[in-house]
């Protein structure tokens, strides 16, 4: 394994995070009571999933202007964590609304939102499994992936914020002092996003190094054959 | 060029009268279907139904009307586009063309809706303008994705996976101002989704126009 600074740091954080999430004190509301801890690992999610796509829409962007393997691998492995984050968020979000609000799924309309954005990157997955020539794979899912992104703009960052939701925040800007987010859960929360962000970066830098051990290995038995 | 390759769309198009009619009919059966599922019990299509009835019946005219302009083309004639002209002329042309066939589609669809189910309607002006956005979404929407599904195989199933994500937010809105027509709000209301279905229409054009290069390529 290589050892990096931020992968210490991403460790660090998230037991910071699990511990300090858990046994800290909380603002005792009515009806969240101590499921606000979930805003430590939900949250997070969705901001791990946002950051994951937007890294692979900048590397699809790389790709389609200096085609090479190695952009593509990295758009499509931090498209994989993206989509494992938003799975997670949509999960977590679930057990949480099932506390708060009585029933797991709302037809709140970031959560129609979340679920629209997702079948948007298993579309993508459809698409790179039904095309089988590996430059053409490449260039069409770099296309799909930017359109899809800009298209997923005004789903998510948009519509919610125009109609009213369940979700702290919601017709107006659902800045964070909306939350009446007290400074002690600040504590915890902001290390927790920038812990989970780090970890998906983990995550997609492991797929990316397996993929080119994979290739490497698929090059070694051609020239074998040959 | 532009005006050219537009001429072209039409030319060939109303020369192959067959896909016109084909369409018109597949929007007429799937009007008609729905007037006799609902006609069983009077009183049963309230405003809403009427509205997603609507748009359910649109969005697939819509798929099938526009995935076939890049899915349906013999490969000597995307050959010989390619070596002629620049594939920002063919996008856009073949956006305009579809955007008109669209919205052509989806006025008769009103029409057939009215004609069957009655209308609800109490802003008809203001739908109808909806109606022309609309159409204008998917057409710059859809020509995009049916170039990419044109591409892969099995492209007729690729072409509803890649949209329908895609879609959704303009459709989205259209329904929102569909359910002010029908309540007959006043203008204003609708205001702020009309806007954001135009500034959405406008996204989707331009990363068109920017990314169909690079599918025209390969």
């Amino acid at each position: 394994m290589r050892i990096s600074w931020w992968k210490i740091v991403a460790v660090t954080l998230l037991v910071y995070t699990i511990l300090g999430g858990f046994l800290f004190e909380v603002p005792r509301l009515n009806i969240v009571n101590e499921t606000i801890r979930s805003l430590y690992f939900h949250v997070p999610m969705w901001f791990g999933m946002v950051v994951m796509f937007l890294v692979s829409t900048i590397y699809s962007i790389k790709y389609l202007r200096k085609p090479s393997v190695s952009h593509d691998n990295f758009a499509v492995s931090f498209a994989n964590t993206g989509l494992l984050f938003g799975l997670l968020g949509i999960v977590t979000g679930m057990i949480w609304a099932n506390y708060t609000w009585g029933s797991p799924w709302h037809g709140d309309p970031k959560q129609n939102g979340a679920a629209i954005a997702l079948l948007v990157y298993f579309a993508y997955f459809v698409l790179r499994g039904s095309v089988e020539n590996q430059e053409q794979r490449a260039r069409l899912s770099a296309v799909y992936n930017i359109f899809a992104f800009g298209a997923m703009i005004p789903l998510i960052f948009i519509i919610p914020r125009m109609t009213s939701s369940m979700h702290p925040g919601s017709g107006g800007n659902p800045g964070f002092n909306m939350y009446d987010l007290d400074s002690k859960m600040r504590m915890v929360f902001y290390p927790a996003c920038v812990g989970w962000i780090l970890l998906g970066t983990w995550i997609s830098t492991l797929q990316i190094r397996m993929k080119k051990i994979d290739e490497h290995i698929a090059e070694l038995e051609d020239e074998k054959n040959n | 060029m532009f005006t050219k390759l537009l001429h072209k769309e039409f030319t060939l198009e109303l020369r192959r009268k067959s896909v016109i009619s084909g369409l018109v009919l597949y929007l007429f059966s799937t009007a008609f279907i729905c007037y006799l599922t609902f006609s069983l019990r009077q009183n049963l299509i309230t405003p809403l139904v009427w509205s997603a009835l609507f748009w359910i019946t649109i969005l697939f005219t819509a798929i099938n009307t526009i995935a076939k302009s890049f899915i349906g083309e013999k490969r000597g004639l995307t050959i010989y586009e390619y070596s002629i002209a620049s594939p920002v002329s063919i996008i856009l042309s073949k956006i305009a063309y579809n955007f008109f066939l669209c919205s052509l589609l989806s006025l008769t669809g009103f029409g057939l809706f009215i004609l069957f189910l009655g209308s609800p309607m109490e802003d008809t002006t203001l739908f109808l303008l909806i109606i022309v956005i609309t159409s204008f979404g998917f057409a710059a929407s859809l020509t995009l994705l049916s170039g990419i599904a044109a591409k892969a195989n099995n492209s007729n199933i690729l072409m509803a996976v890649l949209s329908f994500p895609i879609v959704i937010s303009i459709l989205l809105m259209a329904i929102k101002v569909t359910k002010n027509c029908i309540d007959g709000l006043d203008r204003s209301v609708s205001w702020d989704e009309i806007l954001t279905l135009l500034a959405i229409n406008c996204l989707v054009t331009a990363t068109s126009y920017l990314l169909f290069p690079y599918i025209w390529r390969s």
